[in-house]
């Protein structure tokens, strides 16, 4: 008798998880054929005025594309590419999009796309996706992923950074580098890296490095493969237009779990200038021009879905929504 | 007096161990399948919910995975101990079960770091106060001549489970790519099912109860129990390998560093080793009833000390990775069920629960330490000096640990 019961609660039970999944995948699929604002657009890194590229997260057949709009006028209609990916970044010419290349076997890359959104070079990724980078000429990219291990990995979080050129050169990951740490040589086997940012000077960039739980903004060069720190408490650096000055999310928690606010740093005269945006901020800034920044903020009631918020870069002024239901926003020029 | 498993057939006299594996076994095995579906399927995706659709960071992540790994540790005794005093280790393990499914319920509704977290430790209580229960339920409907084959074949139906979740997880991703709350539902489902058969089907056993009806002196629990000489021989040994047994996670790192096929496939390392660890489960279980359960239980050690002598080579590709997964998978299944048969073989009934619980914990905890030493010796020396050194100290312990146990495996052959 207990067996029937077990029998049939079991054969209901898993039928009604069953039919609710059958549900929800025809759902989203009737919803991925409504057609989005705007309709399905090439690619374009080739641009007339400024861009603003992102990727869309509106819960409809837009979501998780790689979609633009004018930075005359980001709420103005978006063009929403055929190109789908995690995370992406334009620069003249060249993207780098990070993907989960989801299936029953999931695995992470980064891809390196030309003007039409082609794959030009793809590099596997050993976790998941973080920061995506591309110097202002196109040339040089640059890509993070959290290294995770599974159940049984006690190792906390490790990241994995590497600086490519569009031309074939592989600088490999940056942990080869040679580290400075205040003048003096550092080798210990706990330093991370990311977020990488490229400057107008082909062999400069800039990024974050950590090791013993403080994180430093360090300079990189790329001929010399050496990273030499700036300033302490900085992460995922971003460099402004003019090169004068670096945006980037500081630790500001008082406890073990991080929070984070904007600040820019002024790279002439070290000073640094805190946002007054309240919000724990996770991403890497993106510089509209050289006085405003921009960044993404998940939306705390829709799982998936963000919006790009700008601030003053002097700190003068609270944020304001700027694109809505889109993250990873990158600048492209002309 | 050493003989501390009650008689029951006269099969398991001859010392054959050709007894057939209980059906309640079985079943237990197929509880542990659904409710592994159900806790793997939500673990996979746990970092790209957090990261991904949450926006909290890799850190948050650490923290929760840190919460993952310690509550089931620490009151897995506890539960050992109720299930052991109680003298009903089903509705004890019922309890752990029924608190994780609960969870999944929790799961749609929360939002935010807290609330996550909260969760996660929840579920993670469950899992810890079900497991030493439920193996000595498994060790009480087994036959003791095939005790190491029960566990094999029990871990071997949980390792599916284990494997499958993930798997069925993707799935879903796969074809709604924020179905996060999705997987939450599948998950669900999975755990209740598995709730309602073990309350359903498997009969409630009273070990103690039993022991007395065979014959033997009524025994209450007393914590003195677990002085048993035999016992403390056992969790020492399992404590001493525990500590040089260093996370997989390392060995992946090292692997994924050498090798471009490694890093390709990081996610999936632990797969392999799963499937690795669902073949050998029932042939090792056997191999370890009739060659003897600590035997096994130390020289599978040596499947782990092939797996770092992997790692530590100079050389990468898709050969040495997965001849390193094949050692690691045949590593656990050497080991895992095979300890809890081992600690239910030399516990009396009455504290059986509890002797489970407590060579596992110490298992835990020896990890636990093994890793964050491993850690510090990582950033000291380098990695494959590191690898090199817990390697050597390794093929140092297993001898001399294989001395230590014999006392064991001589009670266990002449069975």
């Amino acid at each position: 008798m207990r067996l029937v019961v077990a029998a049939a609660l079991t054969v209901v039970l898993l039928g009604a998880t069953a039919a609710y999944c059958v549900v929800a995948i025809l759902g989203y699929q009737a919803r991925q054929q409504t057609p989005p604002d705007a309709q399905a657009a090439a690619f374009a890194t080739q641009v007339a005025a400024d861009r603003i590229v992102f990727r869309a997260t509106s819960p409809d057949a837009a979501y998780g594309f790689v979609a633009s709009v004018s930075a005359a006028d980001p709420s103005g209609a978006r063009s929403v590419s055929d190109v789908a990916c995690e995370r992406i970044y334009s620069g003249a010419r060249s993207s780098m999009c990070l993907r989960i290349d989801r299936g029953v076997l999931t695995t992470f890359s980064a891809n390196l796309l030309d003007e039409a959104g082609a794959v030009a070079k793809s590099w596997p990724l050993p976790g998941i996706p973080s920061r995506a980078r591309v110097s202002p000429d196109g040339e040089r990219v640059a890509f993070t992923s959290f290294v995770t291990g599974e159940a049984y990995a006690t190792v906390g979080f490790s990241t994995a950074t590497q600086i490519a050129t569009v031309g074939g050169d592989e600088f490999g990951n940056l942990e080869e580098f040679g580290l400075t740490i205040d003048g003096e040589a550092n080798t210990a086997a706990d330093r991370n890296f990311w977020g990488v940012t490229f400057t107008n000077d082909p062999d400069i960039f800039y990024a974050t490095a950590a090791t013993n739980s403080r994180t430093w903004l360090v300079r990189g060069s790329l001929a010399a493969r050496t990273l030499t720190t700036v300033h302490e408490s900085v992460e995922c650096p971003s460099v402004s237009p003019d090169g004068t000055r670096i945006a980037y999310k500081k630790n500001v928690s008082t406890t073990a779990t991080a929070y984070w606010s904007i600040a820019v740093l002024d790279l002439a005269t070290n000073e640094e200038t805190v946002m007054p945006d309240p919000r724990n901020i996770d991403d890497q800034i993106e510089w509209l021009d050289d006085s405003t920044l921009l960044y993404g903020v998940p939306r705390d009631d829709q799982p998936g879905d963000s919006d790009v918020w700008s601030i003053p870069a002097d700190g003068s002024g609270a944020s304001a929504l700027f694109i809505e239901h889109a993250s990873s926003p990158s600048v492209v020029r002309p | 007096m050493y003989i501390s498993l009650p008689q029951r057939g006269d099969r398991s006299k001859t010392g054959a161990p050709a007894a057939r594996v209980s059906s309640v076994v079985i079943t237990l095995g197929v509880v542990s399948m659904l409710t592994d579906v159900s806790s793997e399927s939500v673990a996979s995706i746990l970092p790209l919910y957090i990261t991904g659709a949450m926006g909290l960071s890799m850190i948050a992540y650490g923290f929760i995975d840190g919460i993952y790994q310690g509550v089931s540790a620490i009151v897995r005794i506890g539960g050992g101990w109720a299930s052991d005093r109680t003298d009903n280790p089903k509705w004890v393990a019922f309890f752990g079960y029924a608190v994780s499914a609960v969870t999944k319920v929790g799961l749609l509704f929360v939002s935010g770091f807290a609330g996550i977290a909260s969760v996660i430790a929840l579920d993670r209580l469950g899992k810890g106060v079900r497991t030493a229960p439920r193996d000595a339920l498994i060790t009480a409907s087994s036959e003791p001549s095939n005790l190491g084959k029960s566990f094999g074949v029990h871990r071997m139906l949980d390792t599916i489970g284990a494997a499958g979740g993930p798997l069925l997880a993707f799935l879903i991703l796969f074809f709604v790519p924020t179905g996060y709350h999705l997987v939450f539902i599948v998950s669900l489902g999975f755990a209740v099912v598995g709730v309602v058969i073990l309350g359903l089907v498997v009969p409630a056993r009273r070990p103690r109860r039993e022991s007395v009806a065979a014959g033997e002196a009524r025994q209450p629990f007393r914590w003195g129990s677990l002085a048993e000489p035999r016992l403390r021989r056992l969790i020492l040994t399992a404590g001493i390998l525990a500590v040089l047994t260093v996370g997989d996670g390392f060995i992946y790192l090292v692997l994924q560093d050498r090798s471009p096929f490694a890093a390709q496939w990081f996610p999936l390392l632990y797969v392999g080793t799963n499937v690795a660890f669902f073949i050998f489960a029932v042939p090792l279980g056997r191999f370890a009833d009739r060659f003897g359960r600590a035997r096994v239980f130390v020289l599978g050690h040596v499947a782990l000390l092939a797996a770092y002598a992997c790692a530590a080579l100079p050389v990468g590709g898709a050969a040495v990775t997965i001849v390193c997964l094949v050692l690691l998978g045949a590593f656990y299944a050497a080991t895992d069920g095979v300890l809890a048969a081992l600690a239910g073989e030399v516990c009396p009934p009455e504290s059986r629960a509890t002797g489970i619980a407590a060579a596992q914990t110490v298992v835990a905890i020896g990890r636990l330490i093994g890793s964050t030493a491993f850690g510090i010796l990582w950033f000291a020396a380098g990695r494959e000096l590191a690898v090199v050194i817990v390697a050597a100290a390794l093929a140092a312990a297993i001898p001399a640990l294989l001395v230590l146990i014999r006392p064991l495996t001589r009670v266990a052959v002449n069975e």
